[in-house]
């Protein structure tokens, strides 16, 4: 039989016994419903969690420290594996940069320049952690809805204060439990203000002897063995803008609360907690750096270039690797869904099978005149097949919906639950295309594997004692 | 006519051949003979009934004509086939062209008009469809039912039904029609309008006629050979002396 002519007759057939199959379809609706709803709670708190991470804007950024540092904290085994390489224990230096920027798919490498120091505002000291940003992290996600603006330049006197630092200057915290202080609130008595930042500048030339009156006056400490001294400075800048959210958010302990432009604190040759190690391997005058940020065009390119970066004798940490276990949670939690969705969906296909074979003794005598006037085991076969299907695919179309719905109103319901919490309601329920095809797809299967037996016994139906029976 | 030797005339327009046919089965302890060794030849254009009282075997030995059932030894050839040596694909195959059926209870689908009854075998051998509706049209219009063809079977009479089920056998013009027991759930005067349908067909088209009856009367009306048997065994084999049509047969050689 052809195929429109099955699609047919399989229609037909459900129409006459309406309730049954009505009710076996909605079993199969009710289990792929139940797939659908767990599986887009599943996909929809994890794109939530994705959301939140791309927000976060480092996303696409690898950092590179040099191999060295990791010495001594149990990962030498890690770089035993992955085997001698050239250069290894390279310093990261200016060549190194410039060598990694030209790296294919690399956006930029920038020296990571962080350090804490004391601020003074209104005379009072603040200790906290600095970090420079280059010009690109204008377009930073994190800076929208910054009050102010960004560096008028990349080597400006300015500053640009993370808000919980704005809180901090201001002697203002947050109320317990009440809402966040306001960051439009928190920048108009600090935009334009002047700090002070107290430093300790490393002496730009180590190879030549500091003049000694220079050394007497000035420096702090004269460290023997290495050829440099640390000079304390101070430098007024100007506070230009207060982000409301972290632009560094993936550092975690070490995150910023002030922000610098790039080149200014390149200039300022702050004394960094790395610097001694580094600068003792250092060959020449070169710039040295404790780390490097690399941004990668595409997200999905960190790999490439992280393997890239690994060959050239560095280590590489991207949000890659802090996600890696992020989804595999999202995995397993995706498995657990489908797993308890599907038990559902299998006990529906038991009621497949039982209709479907109800149909058979019913339509005993049908199958015996089909065969009698020519119908193959064939036929009769694809016939039932075509039933189950048919229930599968209006089953699975009605599920989607179903499960669709339910979705919502539990969306809807939290949401409700989360602002009488006062919480930020949020989106945690996603329904994307290929869902709704896998589901229907999958009930359209499950249907067909349920339609196995019951077609191969109508099938194998002895034509004359089926035509015996009354 | 010319006068071709009598073996390879015969053989010729043999239509149904039975060797020693026999079909048996197990119902408990004991074994039922339901057919035991009937042989018997039907030539083509033939209009045979099959006589005998209930449990006789006519049934069985029908069904086995119309390769619903397998026999247990023996054989039967029909046009060339045997049916005991076709695969189950085969069989159905060869139940959709060679062979028409009507039964006592008609056989009609409930749940389908006329129309979609009588095209239902055409389905099965794939015809496209506006051609099944043209043909099913035709067949039904053969029968005096074109204005019947949207109605459901439960909406028409015993011999309305029958004559549906009739056009239904004819759809896919086979070379055979089976009949068992065609008249057996009508009124004399409704049977005797199928069974004149039934002797045009045989007439009209040349379609060789099996008709399984246990009314004798029937079988001597319209038959050219009645063929009796009882126990599952082929007891009479007699041309049917009371009809003109028996009397042609026998002298011409059709």
């Amino acid at each position: 039989m052809k195929i429109p002519d099955l699609a047919e007759l399989a229609l037909r057939n459900l129409r006459e016994s309406l309730l049954r199959n009505s009710l076996t379809t909605i079993g199969i609706s009710v289990g792929v419903a139940s797939l659908v709803a767990m599986l887009s709670l599943g996909i929809g708190l994890q794109q939530l969690a994705s959301r939140r991470l791309v927000k976060s804007g480092l996303f696409d950024t690898v950092v590179v420290t040099s191999r060295r540092d990791l010495r001594g904290m149990g990962r030498e085994r890690e770089e035993q594996r992955i085997g001698p390489t050239p250069g290894e224990s390279r310093i990261l230096d200016e060549p190194a940069r410039q060598e990694i920027e030209h790296l294919p798919n690399v956006l930029e490498a920038y020296p990571d320049i962080r350090f804490i120091t004391e601020l003074r505002y209104d005379d009072k000291p603040h200790l906290t952690m600095i970090s420079a940003l280059p010009p690109s992290a204008k377009s930073n996600d994190a800076f929208e809805g910054m009050q102010g603006g960004f560096f008028s330049s990349d080597t400006a006197l300015e500053v640009i204060l993370q808000k919980t630092f704005a809180e901090e200057l201001l002697g203002r915290t947050p109320p317990r439990g009440g809402d966040e202080l306001n960051v439009a609130d928190l920048a108009k008595p600090l935009l334009g203000k002047e700090l002070t930042m107290r430093y300790a500048q490393r002496a730009p030339s180590p190879a030549q002897p500091l003049p000694p009156s220079a050394a007497a006056a000035n420096s702090d400490s004269n460290l023997a063995g290495a050829a440099y001294s640390v000079v304390s400075r101070e430098q007024k800048l100007k506070i230009v803008g207060v982000a409301d959210l972290d632009p560094e958010s993936m550092r975690g302990p070490t995150r910023a609360k002030v922000f610098l432009p790039l080149k200014l604190a390149e200039s300022l040759h702050v004394m960094q907690p790395t610097d001694l190690r580094e600068i003792s391997r250092a060959a020449s005058d070169q710039a040295v750096y404790s780390s490097i940020s690399v941004r990668v065009k595409n997200p999905t390119q960190v790999q490439v270039v992280e393997d890239a970066i690994k060959k050239m004798g560095f280590t590489t940490f991207s949000l890659l690797d802090a996600s890696q276990s992020l989804r595999t949670f999202f995995r397993v939690l995706d498995l657990f869904l489908l797993i308890f969705g599907s038990l559902a969906l299998a006990v529906a296909s038991i009621g497949i099978v039982n209709t479907l074979v109800m149909a058979i003794l019913e339509r005993r005598r049908e199958i015996g005149i089909m065969k009698a006037i020519g119908a193959s085991d064939g036929d009769v076969k694809k016939l039932f097949f075509a039933e189950a299907g048919a229930m599968g695919i209006l089953g699975g179309i009605a599920g989607v919906a179903l499960g669709w719905a339910i979705g919502r109103i539990i969306n809807l319901a939290t949401n409700v639950y989360l602002r009488r919490e006062s919480l930020t309601p949020d989106n945690f329920w996603a329904v994307p295309w290929w869902l709704v095809a896998l589901a229907i797809g999958f009930s359209f299967l499950v249907s067909l594997v349920s339609g196995l037996y019951p077609a191969a016994r109508a099938a194998k139906l002895d034509p004359v004692q089926a035509l015996r029976y009354e | 006519m010319p006068t071709a030797p009598a073996v390879s005339a015969a053989s010729r327009t043999v239509a149904i051949r039975s060797e020693n046919l026999c079909r048996h089965y197990r119902m408990g302890e004991t074994l039922i003979r339901a057919v035991d060794g009937v042989s018997v030849e039907v030539r083509a254009g033939e209009f045979v009934a099959l006589l005998g009282s209930s449990g006789s075997g006519k049934s069985s030995v029908l069904n086995l004509i119309a390769g619903l059932d397998r026999p247990t030894s023996g054989s039967v050839v029909v046009q060339d086939r045997d049916l005991a040596k076709l695969s189950r694909e085969e069989l159905a195959k060869y139940r959709l062209r060679v062979v028409g059926m009507v039964f006592q209870s008609f056989n009609l689908i409930a749940s389908m008009t006329l129309a979609e009854n009588v095209e239902l075998p055409l389905r099965f051998a794939e015809v496209d469809r506006s051609q099944r509706q043209n043909l099913s049209r035709e067949a039904l219009e053969r029968v005096g039912l074109q204005a019947r063809m949207n109605h459901r079977p439960s909406e028409l009479s015993g011999g309305e039904q029958q004559r549906a089920a009739l056009a239904r056998a004819l759809i896919n013009r086979p070379q055979l029609l089976l009949a068992d027991e065609p008249t057996g759930n009508l009124d004399s005067h409704t049977g005797t309008e199928i069974m004149d349908m039934v002797r045009e067909f045989n007439r009209g088209l040349g379609m060789t006629v099996v008709m399984v009856t246990h009314e004798r009367a029937l079988a001597e009306r319209y038959a050219q050979r009645m063929i009796f048997l009882a126990d599952g065994k082929l007891i009479d084999d007699r041309p049917n002396a009371s009809t003109a049509d028996g009397a042609r047969v026998q002298g011409g050689q059709s």
